[in-house]
């Protein structure tokens, strides 16, 4: 790391210690302009991935796989399904790599945990009150202690979009610090283990412009957030092409501008083999190759899985086999 | 890494003949003194077919021809009569869109991804706007009942063949002209191709006659006395001799000629699409394009943020294969213009600019030029004054706005220019003060058959496009 980086990454610390610092940051952050944003990401999604291309493609998504469950109705044998769904993707075939973490809301971790124990598939819960993110810090940080205390390892919070919206900033900011802490740290409060990663929902289907994605971004990473990520997935709006190429930028200029390597996570309506590869194609072509690993590039999804393990299968088989042939969970 | 696999668009979409004749009155024929030329497939340097080279008397056939059309059948003709043949027309091409496609990227060296994206929706829709006009002319502002103006001789440029021929051809038609247009000699073969269209389309036969050839074709087509109207498009040089050609003539004549755009980039640009717009306003068809824009001016405060993005991204731009479907840069057309390019990059180099390509693997048959930026560039270098027609950038900075403008038109070109900034006030104040034919606003090389293109000073006059493109074609 060069001297310069230092102090550049000196520089942006003490951008967190006020309100007015940050927004002169953010507001002085280059703009996006939205037609040229779109045109770039619809440029890209022509890009034609074949034969060896697809394969490696296809099992470095299968590997970037949040699998996820976050419905009122889950319980403990649904998430137990989808814990040995995770490990096990395609039962008939043991080539296929397991996928990146389960996701679950912080009541099912402790049933997560048990299954995934040892196993390298990490366990990812959403906390700070999913996906709203409407109520008071306490009950935000408790939810993220019970979820990191019950074995998750990362944490999927989502930013007060209504401060943010505000302007206050600050306030998104110091929640953010606040939940990253709550993470625990290498020496405190999760006995020995490493801090829990924190993944920063951004929402950006409710922040509407991608100067706000961007400046979220900023904002996120500026706070410490390990991961940045698109939505919660209960919006109408979720993750979009156009979107992620903004975060892909902003991870690359903030990496530029500290030396920090910060993660990206589109997640919502990300449903076919198709849609992956897309944005493989987009993650090679914006950050490179730094990014194209499961620590630096998850898609938070559930049905994805099995379009993938589809794909995989006709392309090792030469044919498609129906949907009976791969688990429902 | 995340290597693509090869992905190649399929050539058997594409019928190639060993040989070609010339199509006039309907038919094609043998030229008259038997003459011919190869066409060739720069990416490779195969042969991909014999053409008929026209001559004095081919041009004459074709010329008559056009005139007994236009005197018999497409003058007299309702414009709504006109119209169904260039819808027809317009659907047949979307029809064959794919194979029109394959052929102009075998027979131009351009990735299919822009002939398939970018080239043939545009001739389509080109055909379907000017069919809407054939009935209407007398709304189009050129008083109430405009005449077309007879026969028209027009001569295109190799860098869209297909699309050009488009831009000639569907206005002509619809204001009720007879044609007779010569492709030019490296890129003959869907104008050929488009012949064929108008035989399965019906369309009567001597309304389009198609002479392939070189200068000399084309001379003898611009200077025949048959012809009332003459359009072209290409070179400045080409386009002074024929305006001399045709000067004291009755002849109406539009040129489209050549272009040192410049492409500003302001302190407040967004910055990711800016440099998007810079890739695509010089790399674009390998910088065959006349309104390219190959003089980047950038403001001193943020030029090294603007180049280091833009270096960044030129190291992910593919050269090579035009056929693959991710290909962004394909050929150089021909060997001379490569040599062209050769010739003024060193010039850059010799005159003290500095010169920076990304790594990039050329293909070792065929005729191929990496995408290159020349930094410390000044109005003095010739680089920055001559066009260079290939994918060679430029590079000067400027301080104020007022600055900007002043270098963007200190040249004796004034084709089109691009303005990036998040301010509107300063789009509208730089527009204003440009003298380009057509202004981009953080957008670039966008094109619609609804606008009108052409350009002021010696880029060439009269415009192609909209309303205001069927004036060259009619008698007003």
């Amino acid at each position: 790391m060069t001297a310069t980086t230092t102090s550049a990454r000196s520089d942006l610390s003490e951008l967190g210690r006020s309100e007015t610092a940050l927004r002169t940051f953010l507001h002085g952050l280059p703009g996006v302009d939205q037609v040229g944003a779109e045109q770039r990401a619809a440029q890209l999604g022509t890009r034609s991935i074949k034969t060896t291309a697809k394969a490696q493609a296809i099992d470095l998504a299968i590997r970037m796989v949040d699998l996820t469950t976050l419905e009122g109705a889950d319980t403990p044998g649904k998430v137990r399904a989808l814990a040995a769904k995770a490990l096990r993707p395609d039962p008939a075939d043991p080539s296929c790599p397991h996928v990146g973490a389960v996701c679950v809301y912080p009541a099912m971790v402790p049933y997560v945990a048990e299954v995934l124990r040892g196993s390298g598939v990490h366990l990812a819960s959403v906390a700070t009150a999913f996906p709203s993110g409407q109520a008071p810090l306490e009950v935000k940080l408790a939810d993220t202690r019970a979820a990191v205390e019950a074995g998750a390892d990362e944490i999927d919070m989502v930013i007060n979009r209504g401060a943010f919206l505000a302007g206050r900033y600050q306030e998104v900011y110091d929640e953010i610090v606040a939940i990253k802490e709550a993470c625990g740290s290498a020496d405190g409060g999760r006995q020995g283990r490493p801090a829990a990663h924190l993944k920063v929902i951004l929402e950006t289907g409710e922040l509407a412009t991608y100067d706000n994605v961007r400046r979220a971004s900023w904002l996120a990473m500026l706070a410490g957030g390990d991961f940045i990520k698109t939505s919660t997935g209960k919006v109408p709006v979720a993750a979009t092409l156009p979107v992620t190429l903004v975060m892909l930028e902003a991870v690359r200029d903030f990496r530029a501008a500290t030396g920090r390597q910060v993660g990206v996570k589109p997640a919502g309506g990300i449903k076919t083999t198709k849609d992956a590869i897309r944005y493989l194609v987009m993650v090679n072509e914006t950050v490179g190759a730094d990014w194209l690993d499961p620590d630096w590039f998850r898609f938070g999804a559930s049905s994805l899985l099995n379009d993938l393990l589809m794909q995989r299968t006709k392309l090792t088989t030469g044919v498609y086999s129906g949907p009976d042939y791969f688990t429902l969970d | 890494m995340f290597e693509y696999a090869p992905a190649p668009e399929s050539r058997s979409v594409v019928d190639l003949k060993p040989s070609y004749g010339l199509f006039i009155d309907g038919r094609f024929v043998d030229p008259t003194d038997g003459g011919s030329f190869k066409s060739i497939n720069p990416a490779s340097e195969e042969v991909l077919a014999e053409i008929a080279e026209g001559g004095g008397q081919d041009v004459e056939r074709a010329v008559r021809a056009a005139r007994t059309a236009y005197d018999k059948v497409w003058g007299p003709m309702p414009g709504r009569d006109r119209a169904k043949y260039l819808f027809r027309i317009a659907r047949i091409i979307q029809e064959r869109s794919r194979e029109l496609a394959v052929l102009e990227s075998l027979d131009n060296g351009k990735p299919i991804k822009e002939s398939r994206d970018v080239d043939l929706p545009l001739v389509a829709a080109h055909f379907f706007y000017y069919a809407g006009w054939a009935d209407k002319l007398e709304h189009a502002g050129f008083g109430p009942d405009p005449k077309p103006l007879g026969v028209a001789a027009q001569v295109i440029p190799w860098n869209f063949p297909l699309l050009m021929l488009a831009w000639k051809i569907a206005p002509a038609l619809a204001a009720g002209n007879t044609v007779v247009l010569k492709p030019a000699e490296t890129t003959p073969l869907t104008a050929l191709l488009f012949a064929e269209i108008c035989q399965q389309a019906d369309l009567p036969a001597g309304v389009v006659n198609i002479v392939t050839g070189a200068g000399d074709t084309g001379r003898a087509l611009v200077e025949h006395p048959g012809v009332d109207k003459v359009a072209f498009t290409g070179s400045t040089e080409v386009g002074r001799a024929i305006a001399r050609a045709v000067a004291g003539t009755r002849k109406k004549l539009t040129l489209e000629l050549g272009g040192k755009a410049a492409n500003i980039v302001f302190d407040d640009a967004p910055v990711d699409q800016a440099v998007e717009g810079i890739v695509n306003g010089i790399f674009f068809n390998q910088g065959h394009v006349c309104c390219a824009g190959s003089r980047l001016l950038v403001q001193e405060s943020v030029a090294d943020r603007v180049l280091e993005s833009l270096k960044r991204r030129m190291a992910r731009l593919r050269v090579g294969d035009p056929l693959d479907k991710n290909t962004d840069i394909g050929a150089i057309n021909s060997a001379a213009q490569l040599a062209r390019i050769r010739e003024l990059s060193d010039a850059g180099s010799a005159e003290g600019a500095e010169r920076w390509s990304p790594a990039c693997e050329l293909p070792e048959r065929g005729f191929w030029f990496a995408p290159t930026i020349f930094t410390g560039v000044t109005q003095a270098h010739r680089i920055a004054r001559e066009e260079i027609f290939g994918p060679v950038l430029s590079v000067l900075t400027f301080r104020t706005p007022a600055e900007a403008v002043e270098k963007a038109n200190n040249t004796p070109y004034g084709l089109s220019a691009g303005i990036w900034t998040d301010k509107g006030s300063r789009i509208l104040w730089t527009a204003d003060r440009l003298r380009a034919g057509v202004v981009w606003a953080n957008t670039f090389n966008k094109f619609d058959p609804t606008s009108p293109f052409g350009g002021y000073k010696e880029s060439g006059y009269g415009r192609e496009g909209g309303r205001h493109g069927l004036e060259g074609y009619l008698n007003v």
